[in-house]
This record gives structure tokens, C-alpha cells and sequence, in this order.
């Protein structure tokens, strides 16, 4: 039997099948001076190649509706703008090859969409996409993007870009490994909404060739190639009793000895409010508003934030619904919330501190929320993402509650906040714990480098001890601490979080199932001693692995 | 040389589809169109690209430009659509 190979395992559950690959980007060849009597035609195979690439987009887009063909047809345009052919021949004439004039085409608009942030620099991953893909026509090799071998498949690639992952076929999927990306990258969200497991930050997988058959635990973060009929049966079973235990169950999340974990989905945009809603959740545990604010000149009004809140309410009548103020800065900038010239926006003014340079945002903000609670009947909760001190949880709910607001509670994202949840705790009417932003401060890693996934991991030791230290302090003194982010969504991890003390999990709906299985498969004791395994291990390996062989 | 400044009505700027709407449009006109930001340097309005890169916000002001038979038309009826915003 060949090695087990190793990574980050997302989503739960097992797979089997054979492997596709994703054809890997190659090295670019090396310059080659384009002597002036060769530019013309260099320039014209370069038109060539941005052509042949509109054309296949166009015929992929065409069996196409909504937002699938939105998607396309956007990129179409983009690869058939004249301007970057113009400049790409430019580059050729100036003595550039072909792929390095496409290079330098794509690069200028890339920078400029880039510095101008916000949904504009999201375009930057199609540019690169489409840069890949005219190379690739331009030299006359397979055109970087999903297999179809026209069977159920294991998809392997180094990466996958969103553009990729909003074409792929779950019915043709059966799991993803990638050999980058991080637990909280794209691929492991799309996996997690997908419901497929998926082992992601697995270098090992650049071994795996097409058509070999795999066994993916996104539980363990395990790939075994070549396993054997009756390893495969065994997990297949397993799979089985897993799903059947899943579709089984229904209602509040609770663990075997009816110990009640609430679990709850995270909302972030209005097309997600009708699947969340339809979810079998106890409400929202992480509401983030940004989308109202982003990409505009100025802060919408107290109406039609009051509008938006209470589409949101009306959804989730009769549940909770816990909001986050607006998180302004780091990676998502305003122009009317965050100063443009921080040399270290993640460190800078974000979250809450923005309102100690305009407190109109946050007084608007709560006006709106305390407006909206008011016209309709769900439960709501507000909380502030960023708190560093004991005293700005107090301000916030002080805040909060001149508003009408009874729930007010603080989000704990920062170490300081952990260390200090006592205090924090005994200002406000619960926590909750923001695992992304807190995995990023513990370790000095920024949650956007693919490249330091290891740090970000949710299952680092260090990170547990926070989250335990946090979820003791509310325990003491009888205040509910939640954890929203990647985390929750693990049900392994959940495990883990519930034995260290936490009282809700709020993740994306189609996480929900998973969890739920997971809690009522194991008592409370049975978490703890998870909880005790994970906590003292001496990395996360260990940890992911401990809990795989306990649970 | 005829031209309009206007404010993006579109709440998520000129970004997705009314960027694309605009460059649809400018492409269908007799006469090219530049767009700038104010006191910006201009570019073509039939370029999706050179659009997106400009960043513009909800809000924002930008200057349409045309020149030749016809640019009268072309910067009124461009200069209605990005203040409509329509998503």
C-alpha cells in the first residue's frame, strides 16, 4: 500500500474514486527576444490567443443562465477588451514576447484594479485566469481548467480559482484535495457548501496522477491512494451510517446526553438570506452587515439600513439573529470608515475603532437595527467585531442599550480580548469568538497568505487555549460564548470547541447536518476528554489526529 | 469638444454589470467616448477593462467626452445611463 498523504482535512465524511487532475500551470518558457521583422506576426498570434479565448468562453456561457452566464460573459469581455489587446501588441513591439507581452497586458490592469480594492481587486483572480488561459492558447498547450473525464472524480489541482470553482458539477465531484489553500481559503468554503470533503494545504497531492484511486477523510486530512477493497468498503459504510444519521436528525443541536449546543448559520449577503433561512437552525449566529456598505461613496442612510435589518428579521421570526456591526478596514475598506494610507490595515482602525473616529456610523447603525428588531419578531443580538479592552465592550453595550438593544455582547477576535474574557464577560451579555481574525493575531499570520495556512490552522493548540480561556470565563459567569467562522463548521473541531466550554456554532447551512450528527453521537464528557486531547497536544497534527482516533 | 459630468448611481459603482452596461453601449455609439474621474486622465468607455481599473465608487464623479457627428447624443445618452445605475 502507498503512503498516506497529509493535509488540512475540510468538511467531514469520506470519498472514493479516481483521480482527475487539473492541468498544473506551467513554468513560462524562457524570454525570447523578439527581433522588429518578427513583431507583426508575434502581435497577431497574441490577438489570436485573446480571440480563441473569448470564443471558448462564449461557447461555454451559451448552454448558460443567471449567474453562471453572467460570470462568463464578463470574462468574455474583459479577454475581447481592445485596449489590452492594444497593449499586449504595444509590449510586442517593444521587443516582448508573446507570454510576456500577455504577462504585461494583463499585469497593468491587474495592478490598477488591485489598488482600487474592494470588489474591484476580487477581478483580479479572473484577470489572472484569463492571462493563464490566453498563454496557454498563445503556446499551444492543454488550456488550464477543470477536467471532465465524463465519470465521478477526485479533483486534484495545486489550487483552484473561484472562476473554477463556480463551474464545478457536484454531482461529477466526489471530493477535493488541493495542494495549497488554507482551511479558510475559498476551496474550503466552496467544499463545505458543497458538502464534499475535502483535504486542502496537501503538497503530497502533487503525486497523484489521473485515474489512480484515492480515499479522501476530510475529517483526517488524509488522501490514501491505491486502498484496499475492504478499507474502502469500511469507509463507505461509515459514510453510509454518517449521512443516514444526518438526514435523521432535526432540530436544536444537543449532544447525546442532551447537552444543548445551539447551532446557528452565518449570513453575509441578501441572495444567501433565503437558503439560510429555509436551514434547520436555531438562527443566525453571525450576521455580518458589511455588504450595505461596501463599494459606495458614503454610509447608507438610517432607512434603508432599517429596511435591510428587517428583511433579515423577518426571515428568522421567532429566532435569534445575532448582529455584527459594521467590520470595516483590513480587507474590506470604505472610503467614508477607513483611512487610505494605513501601512498596516489588519493592525490598524477597524471593527469598532472606527467608531471612535466617526461615532454617527455606529449611532446610525444601532438606530437602524433598534428599528428594525422593533417592527419585527425575531430575537436580536448585537455584537462588536474588534474589541481589544474590557472597557469598549462596556461602551458598546452601554451604546447598545440606549438604543433599545437588550442583548449586547462583544466578539473576541483579538488575544488581548481572550486573556481578558472575564472582564470582557462581565461588561456585556455574551461572546463570541471569531476564529479566522483570532487564529490570524495569535500567530502573527495573515489570514490571506495561502502560504501560512500552517499558522491559521483552527486546530493550533495555542488558538484552543484562547478559545478554552474565553469559553471558561462566560461559563463562570453564565454568559453564552459562541464561535462563528471556519471553525464551527468542522464537526470534529465542534467536538473539540463544546468540551472546551463553547455554547453555540455558527457556520454555513450546509455545515449544520454534519454538526448536528457529531454532537448527538458523543456525550458532553466524551467532548471534554476530545477538548483535554486536543488542547495539550503538541501541534495541530497531533490534534486533528488524537481527536480522528478518539472520536 | 461636448461633455457631461455625472455621479455613478449604481450602488456597487461602476463595477459588474453597470460597467458592463455602459461599455455595451459606448461601444454601439458613432463616436468614441472617454470617461474620466474628475481631473483624471480619460480612457476609452468601450474598454470593460479600462472602466473597471478607474475604481469608481457609488457616488463618485466621473466626465464623459466625445468628439465628432453624433458625440453630442453619444455623451447625453451615456451620461443618462451611468447616473441611472441601473444593477
Amino acid at each position: 500500500m502507498a503512503r498516506v498523504i497529509r493535509g488540512v482535512g475540510v468538511g467531514g465524511g469520506t470519498a472514493e474514486g479516481p483521480v482527475a487532475r487539473m492541468a498544473a500551470p506551467r513554468l513560462p518558457p524562457p524570454p525570447r527576444a523578439v527581433p522588429p521583422e518578427e513583431a507583426p506576426a508575434e502581435a497577431a498570434a497574441v490577438r489570436a490567443a485573446l480571440r480563441d479565448v473569448a470564443a471558448t468562453l462564449e461557447r461555454r456561457a451559451a448552454p448558460l443562465t443567471g449567474a453562471a452566464a453572467e460570470v462568463l460573459e464578463a470574462q468574455v469581455m474583459m479577454v475581447s477588451d481592445p485596449a489590452l489587446a492594444d497593449l499586449a501588441e504595444a509590449e510586442v513591439r517593444a521587443g516582448s514576447d508573446g507570454t510576456r507581452a500577455l504577462t504585461a497586458a494583463f499585469g497593468s490592469f491587474s495592478a490598477a484594479l488591485r489598488a482600487a480594492g474592494g470588489l474591484f481587486a476580487e477581478r483580479v483572480a479572473d484577470l489572472d485566469d484569463l492571462r493563464d488561459r490566453a498563454i496557454a492558447s498563445l503556446l499551444g498547450l492543454p488550456v488550464p481548467g477543470l477536467p471532465r473525464p465524463g465519470h465521478p472524480h477526485v479533483l486534484v489541482a495545486t489550487d483552484l480559482a473561484p472562476a473554477d470553482t463556480a463551474l464545478l458539477d457536484p454531482e461529477q465531484v466526489l471530493a477535493l484535495v488541493t495542494e495549497e489553500g488554507g482551511p479558510t481559503g475559498h476551496t474550503a468554503i466552496l467544499a463545505r457548501g458543497l458538502g464534499v470533503p475535502a483535504v486542502v494545504a496537501c503538497p503530497g497531492a502533487s503525486a497523484l496522477t489521473d485515474g489512480r484511486r484515492v480515499l479522501v477523510d476530510g475529517a483526517a486530512g488524509t488522501v490514501e491512494p491505491d486502498p484496499a477493497p475492504a478499507r474502502v468498503a469500511e469507509a463507505a459504510a461509515a459514510e453510509r451510517r454518517r449521512r443516514r444519521a444526518a438526514a435523521e436528525l432535526s432540530g436544536p443541536g444537543r449532544t447525546a446526553d442532551g447537552h444543548r449546543v445551539a447551532l446557528l448559520v452565518n449570513v453575509g449577503a441578501p441572495r444567501e438570506l433565503r437558503g439560510a433561512a429555509e436551514a434547520d437552525s436555531e438562527g443566525v449566529g453571525l450576521f455580518r452587515t458589511e455588504f450595505l456598505f461596501l463599494d459606495r461613496a458614503e454610509a447608507p442612510s438610517v432607512e434603508e439600513q432599517t429596511a435591510a435589518y428587517g428583511r433579515v428579521f423577518a426571515a428568522f421570526a421567532g429566532r435569534r439573529v445575532v448582529v455584527r456591526t459594521l467590520d470595516a478596514g483590513a480587507d474590506k475598506p470604505l472610503p467614508f470608515a477607513t483611512a487610505p494610507d494605513e501601512p498596516n490595515p489588519a493592525l490598524g482602525v477597524r471593527g469598532l475603532r472606527t467608531a471612535t473616529r466617526d461615532p454617527a456610523l455606529l449611532e446610525n447603525q444601532l438606530t437602524a437595527l433598534a428599528r428594525a428588531a422593533e417592527a419585527n419578531a425575531a430575537e436580536v443580538w448585537v455584537m462588536a467585531p474588534m474589541v481589544s479592552l474590557p472597557a469598549e465592550a462596556a461602551a458598546f453595550a452601554a451604546r447598545a442599550r440606549a438604543h433599545g438593544l437588550p442583548t449586547a455582547g462583544a466578539m473576541v477576535e483579538v488575544p488581548a480580548a481572550a486573556l481578558r474574557a472575564e472582564h470582557l464577560a462581565a461588561d456585556c451579555d455574551f461572546l463570541s469568538i471569531g476564529t479566522n481574525d483570532l487564529a490570524q493575531y495569535t500567530f502573527a499570520a495573515d489570514r490571506t497568505l495561502g502560504g501560512l495556512a500552517e499558522l491559521l490552522d483552527p486546530w493550533q493548540p495555542a488558538l484552543l487555549d484562547l478559545v478554552h480561556r474565553t469559553a471558561e470565563a462566560g461559563g463562570r459567569l453564565g454568559r453564552p460564548v459562541g464561535v462563528c467562522g471556519e471553525a464551527a463548521a468542522d464537526p470534529a473541531l465542534a467536538l473539540v470547541l463544546t468540551g472546551l466550554g463553547v455554547t453555540s456554532l455558527s457556520a454555513a447551512p450546509a455545515a449544520l447536518p454534519g454538526l448536528r450528527a457529531a454532537l448527538a453521537a458523543h456525550t458532553l464528557a466524551d467532548c471534554r476528554e476530545l477538548a483535554e486531547a486536543a488542547r495539550t497536544a503538541p501541534d495541530a497534527a497531533t490534534a486533528r489526529q488524537l481527536v480522528a482516533a478518539l472520536g | 469638444m461636448p461633455q457631461r459630468t455625472v455621479a455613478i448611481g449604481a450602488a456597487s459603482g461602476l463595477h459588474a454589470r453597470p460597467a458592463a452596461l455602459l461599455v455595451q453601449a459606448a461601444s454601439r455609439q458613432p463616436v468614441p467616448v472617454t470617461l474620466a474621474r474628475e481631473g483624471g486622465e480619460p480612457v476609452d468607455a468601450r474598454s470593460l477593462l479600462s472602466v473597471l481599473a478607474l475604481g469608481a465608487a457609488h457616488g463618485e464623479r466621473v466626465v464623459l467626452a466625445a468628439e465628432g457627428d453624433g458625440a453630442e447624443a453619444a455623451v447625453e445618452e451615456l451620461a443618462a445611463l451611468v447616473a441611472a445605475g441601473e444593477e
